[in-house]
């Protein structure tokens, strides 16, 4: 559904993703895991065509991303951090992206309701607490329906019960077939939901397969402990000599 | 595109900075007419005040205005809408309602105090400033990631527009006084669009009898309905090439 090719990305001088390739395609919960700034946001910006990448392609559904991004009516997204305009209130917000995007397929507003927002329509999006506005991000990429979901930190600053209840929205969408690209630092979170993992670091690929071929590899059964073990894995190999070269030099 | 120029504009109206703007011109406009006698004195007064205040208005708004909705623009590039149209929906939005600002403060006094042609060319040669200014405002801020880098450079543009630009002028002018200048100076006037606007109306007020031989030649070359056509003509690139520029910046951009 989704294919990467030698994707690679700089901001001046730092390299945020370097020849990624990855494929992901429909029925798939991919774990989009790195450490902070290990390019998880760039990789999911560069999907949506929020950045432009320097050099490789993206496929979306064998065709390359185009530039008037009407493909995007086939992704949902949810940002990490959700900035909406301000003085408008969580009514109107939903309001306008439905009379934006004009669509006429069936909207899905079980979130909208089991986040109770429909009881606080008319609350404008500026007195908003974080939890609220990942409620508000939340329900916006799912109402469209669409068959692809990228969902960026979406249990970060939820509480336990909203991110039960997202959690049981991600479970039921996979059983529809749909493809969900999931990022998250709480990997206790993803582990009943994901089949497959994408390990990122400084910008590279250093795992990607299913969740079964993981815990094969590294011999460890949870997904924390199999990313620990990836983690220290990747940086035996050669970016830390560099900085305990640092660490020494500093030391003395 | 209209769509979202519509949320634009009901943001703009909550807002409430151009219906102050429209008043301001407003009051102006009416205390110069009913205070001179001669109405095409008023005119000439009224110009004086447009040429500072319409370009630091549009720009100034406009500038403050993409930051503040750096939000609702990100939102809409999340969704099927392609870059371009997001960008010329947001400057239609702001330009227009500047626009219909300057049409109601100015344009409606003018017309019924003054409505020849001098009140034509002024309505018209501020609504190009109007759109001129929002592009140049458009193209600062989307250059610049930082606000007060994006209002500091519109800023600058603004200053250069209406002081720097006569300072150089003189300057230029005085360097090479041994030489004939007429026609370099007529050159040069393209380079500011504040400056083409003034020397455009004041061709039809007349008052090109005062300022020497360098009027005269003004008068023949910009009085004429080739004249006119030449100097919309370049408000016309003012408005454009800041605007594609900053288009082609916006779409290129990492957001």
């Amino acid at each position: 559904m989704i294919d990467i090719k030698h994707l690679g990305k700089r901001f001046r001088k730092l390299v945020a993703l370097e020849d990624i390739n990855a494929t992901f395609s429909a029925g798939q919960v991919v774990a989009l895991i790195g450490p902070n700034g290990s390019g998880k946001t760039t990789l999911i910006k560069s999907i949506l065509g929020l950045v432009r990448p320097d050099k490789g392609a993206i496929y979306f559904q064998g065709e390359e991303l185009g530039s008037d991004g009407s493909y995007r009516a086939r992704i949902g997204y949810m940002p990490q951090i959700g900035r909406y305009p301000d003085n408008m209130t969580i009514g109107q917000l939903l309001r306008m992206i439905r009379d934006l995007r004009g669509s006429d397929v069936s909207l899905d507003e079980e979130l909208y309701y089991q986040f109770h927002l429909d009881r606080l329509q008319d609350k404008p999006m500026r007195g908003l607490s974080g939890g609220t506005r990942q409620k508000v991000s939340a329900a916006l990429a799912f109402l469209f329906n669409p068959p692809v979901l990228i969902l960026d930190e979406p249990t970060a600053g939820l509480d336990p019960v909203s991110s039960e209840v997202l959690k049981k929205k991600i479970l039921r969408e996979k059983a529809k077939g749909k493809l969900l690209l999931i990022t998250s630092h709480v990997l206790s979170d993803l582990e009943d939901v994901t089949t497959h993992v994408l390990y990122l670091q400084d910008g590279r690929v250093f795992f990607q397969g299913k969740i079964s071929e993981l815990h094969e590899q590294t011999g460890e059964q949870r997904l924390g402990k199999a990313i620990a073990h990836l983690m220290q894995h990747a940086t035996a190999q050669g970016e830390l000599e560099e900085h305990e070269f640092i660490y020494i030099k500093i030391a003395n | 595109m209209l769509k979202i120029s519509r949320y634009v504009w009901s943001d703009i109206i909550r807002n409430k900075v151009v219906i102050a703007y429209t008043l301001f011109l407003l009051v102006v406009s009416l205390s110069l007419f009913q205070m001179e006698e001669d109405p095409s004195k008023a005119v000439l007064s009224l110009l004086n005040i447009i040429l500072i205040v319409v370009p630091l208005v549009s720009m100034v708004f406009a500038t403050i205005h993409w930051y503040n909705s750096y939000e609702f623009l990100e939102l809409l590039l999340t969704q099927p809408i392609s870059r371009g149209k997001v960008f010329l929906a947001e400057w239609a939005g702001i330009s227009s309602s500047l626009a219909a600002a300057f049409f109601v403060g100015v344009g409606i006094p003018v017309l019924i105090y003054n409505g020849n042609a001098t009140g034509v060319a002024l309505l018209l040669v501020g609504m190009l400033l109007t759109l001129v200014f929002t592009s140049l405002a458009f193209l600062a801020s989307v250059r610049s990631r930082d606000k007060a880098r994006g209002i500091g450079a519109a800023l600058m543009i603004w200053f250069y527009c209406t002081l720097i630009y006569d300072g150089l002028l003189l300057l230029l002018l005085f360097a090479f006084a041994d030489y004939p200048m007429e026609k370099p100076t007529l050159a040069l006037s393209c380079l500011n669009p504040v400056d083409l606007g003034r020397i455009y109306i004041m061709l039809h007020l007349d008052v090109s009898a005062l300022m020497g031989y360098t009027g005269a030649l003004y008068k023949d070359f910009l009085g004429t309905a080739g004249g006119t056509v030449v100097t919309l003509g370049i408000l016309l690139l003012w408005i454009l090439l800041p605007l594609w520029m900053a288009m082609r910046t916006f779409k290129k951009k990492d957001l």
